[in-house]
């Protein structure tokens, strides 16, 4: 009976959770023009949105800026995690790590706002720049968080070894610290991803007028009313999160398994 | 009780002081700009009024001013409500996973809707919740008649407890993980009844999850002002909606750093209530 009531009502949550998603995906091949009743199954939509230059322009944008901004911060944030590793005194790890969460626990409107203040400040031309570096800059802690605990597994008899062999702090670095902390990295390169392209609200505060990228894109369509591309894009956007999903959880078990070996070769 | 945490070492990789500052230096560089300076700039521009003048205005007029501190009032108790039902929803759902057979899966699943761009789910409940939509179909199949469901308070926090759940399981199903079975065991073992053991056992040792879910939840929903204007219209101003429209529209940027600087104590406020948990599961922005 127990059982039987805990089943309903996980099938409850998970029906709330998916029917929205689902909805919008179905009604992107309804041949009327609004999301209330299916009028036969038709594939324009998606024709509009693959016609549509402005909308891909913009998908161009948001993916560009997704992938270059992740690249950046991956890079930047596995430096932080090393340097952060290297600290000797607990008070200035300590305080480089909250220094560090801030951004994550910021509010959006707060990032979005004092960055805004920031370029205008130093007068730096709202667009394209400011986007990327607004979004290089929340991406950042995001990946530090991911790189840490992979650097913290890290057992110092590796590192004693490889120097013992001869390897420079180069060497150490490129040939046994990299590819061990890899997993955290791709994680942390994942995260920062999903963090740029599912940002709305910092992007809102530092566009501008000329640049636009699919949130704030669809913010605006949608203050317009219904309007059935968006569901045809929310359907691509979806398979392309199934993908990224995907990559990700693939990742996660490649290192999981990886610990696993290293468990039973130790054990 | 106190489970003991496991200490973590710390190991430093040994390379030499010249290169350490090198490696360091990107990152600190975005340290001082981007967390540091904003941060400052937001606290400096909130004593500046329209007219560049260095002033206690914006506070004193934020103090004094009925409508502020009623905004504030009510973008609270919004973020409360939203929290609250979040929670309600989300404790059952994160302990009946726990006790599934394939529950990576079924988290899996719970995650997956957060991957999906919040703007898409709030327009997917604009056609829902509109006068022909679906949520009126069924008030109209059931008797109720259509009603006007959009732009109203409830639809707002409907949406914005829609958009928290995951961010709400997620902490609280590490928190069931990290649970240890031998205190049910015991608990069970010294005769206590499922509810005495979920009451004074499982509950209490879970409640670091459901702080860090609060946490998770709270400051975001004082924030959101997407949603009040495209799910709320306009009728539910938070914190956020009110920094959005002086940034944005008056272009009054000290009264807009002014409130994001009580949108700061706030967060701060939440923190300390909450404690120094960790950050588990990434927090939603």
């Amino acid at each position: 009976m127990k059982h039987r009531l805990a089943t309903g009502y996980l099938i409850l949550v998970f029906i709330l959770l998916y029917a929205p998603i689902i909805f919008l995906m179905v009604y992107a091949f309804s041949q009327g023009e609004t999301m209330t009743n299916f009028h036969g199954f038709t594939w324009r939509h998606y024709q509009t949105l693959f016609s549509d230059t402005r909308m891909l322009a913009i998908v161009a944008n948001t993916l560009l800026i997704a992938l270059l901004s992740a690249l950046i911060a991956t890079l930047i944030g596995t430096l932080g995690a090393l340097s952060i590793t290297r600290t000797t005194r607990r008070v200035t790890r300590d305080s480089l790590l909250t220094l560090n969460n801030v951004l994550m626990v910021s509010p959006d409107v707060i990032i979005g706002a004092s960055f805004l203040i920031f370029f205008t400040m130093l007068k730096i031309p709202l667009g394209f720049g400011t986007v990327l570096l607004s979004h290089i800059a929340f991406e950042i802690p995001i990946v530090v968080l991911m790189v840490l605990p992979r650097l913290r597994e890290m057992s110092t008899s590796l590192l004693d070894a490889a120097q013992d062999l001869g390897a420079t702090t180069r060497q150490l670095l490129t040939h046994v610290v990299i590819p061990f902390i890899s997993p955290g990295i791709f994680a942390g390169f994942f995260m920062a991803l999903t963090y740029s392209l599912d940002d709305f609200a910092v992007t809102f505060f530092v566009t501008g007028n000329g640049f636009s990228t699919l949130s704030v894109e669809i913010y605006s369509r949608a203050r317009q009313g219904i309007n059935l591309e968006i569901n045809a894009l929310s359907g691509v956007m979806f398979l392309f999160s199934l993908l990224l999903v995907a990559g990700y959880y693939w990742i996660q078990q490649a290192g999981h398994k990886r610990r696993r070996r290293k468990r039973e070769v130790t054990s | 009780m106190r489970v003991s945490k496991p200490t973590m070492t710390w190991r430093t990789i040994p390379l030499t002081k010249h290169r350490t500052w090198a490696y360091f230096l990107p990152y600190g560089l975005w340290l001082a700009l981007f967390v540091i300076a904003p941060v400052a700039l937001i606290i400096y521009q909130s004593f500046f009024d329209l007219g560049h003048q260095v002033t206690l205005n914006n506070y004193r007029t934020y103090f004094h001013s009925a409508t502020y501190l009623k905004m504030t009032a009510n973008s609270a108790w919004y973020a409360f409500l939203i929290t609250l039902f979040t929670g309600l929803i989300s404790y059952p759902t994160a302990y009946f996973i726990h006790q599934l057979k394939h529950r990576q899966f079924w988290l899996l699943l719970v995650i997956l809707p957060t991957w999906i761009n919040i703007l898409l789910k709030a327009y997917a409940f604009i056609g829902i919740f509109s006068q022909a939509g679906l949520a009126n179909q069924f008030l109209t199949f059931i008797g109720v008649g259509p009603q006007q469901i959009l732009f109203t308070n409830a639809s707002f926090i409907f949406v914005a407890t829609y958009i928290q759940i995951p961010f709400m399981i997620l902490p609280i199903y590490n928190a069931l993980d990290d649970l240890n079975p031998a205190f049910i065991n015991a608990s069970r073992d010294l005769g206590a009844s499922s509810w005495q053991t979920f009451r004074h056992v499982i509950f209490p040792l879970t409640l670091p999850g459901i702080k860090a879910g609060v946490q998770a939840v709270f400051i975001p929903s004082l924030s959101l002002f997407m949603l009040t204007r495209l799910i709320g219209g306009n009728k539910v101003i938070t914190l956020g909606t009110a920094i959005e429209e002086h940034f944005l529209t008056t272009m009054n940027w000290g009264m807009g750093s002014t409130i994001g600087v009580v949108l700061i104590v706030a967060m701060i406020v939440v923190m300390l209530l909450t404690g120094d948990q960790k950050v588990k599961g990434g927090t939603p922005r």
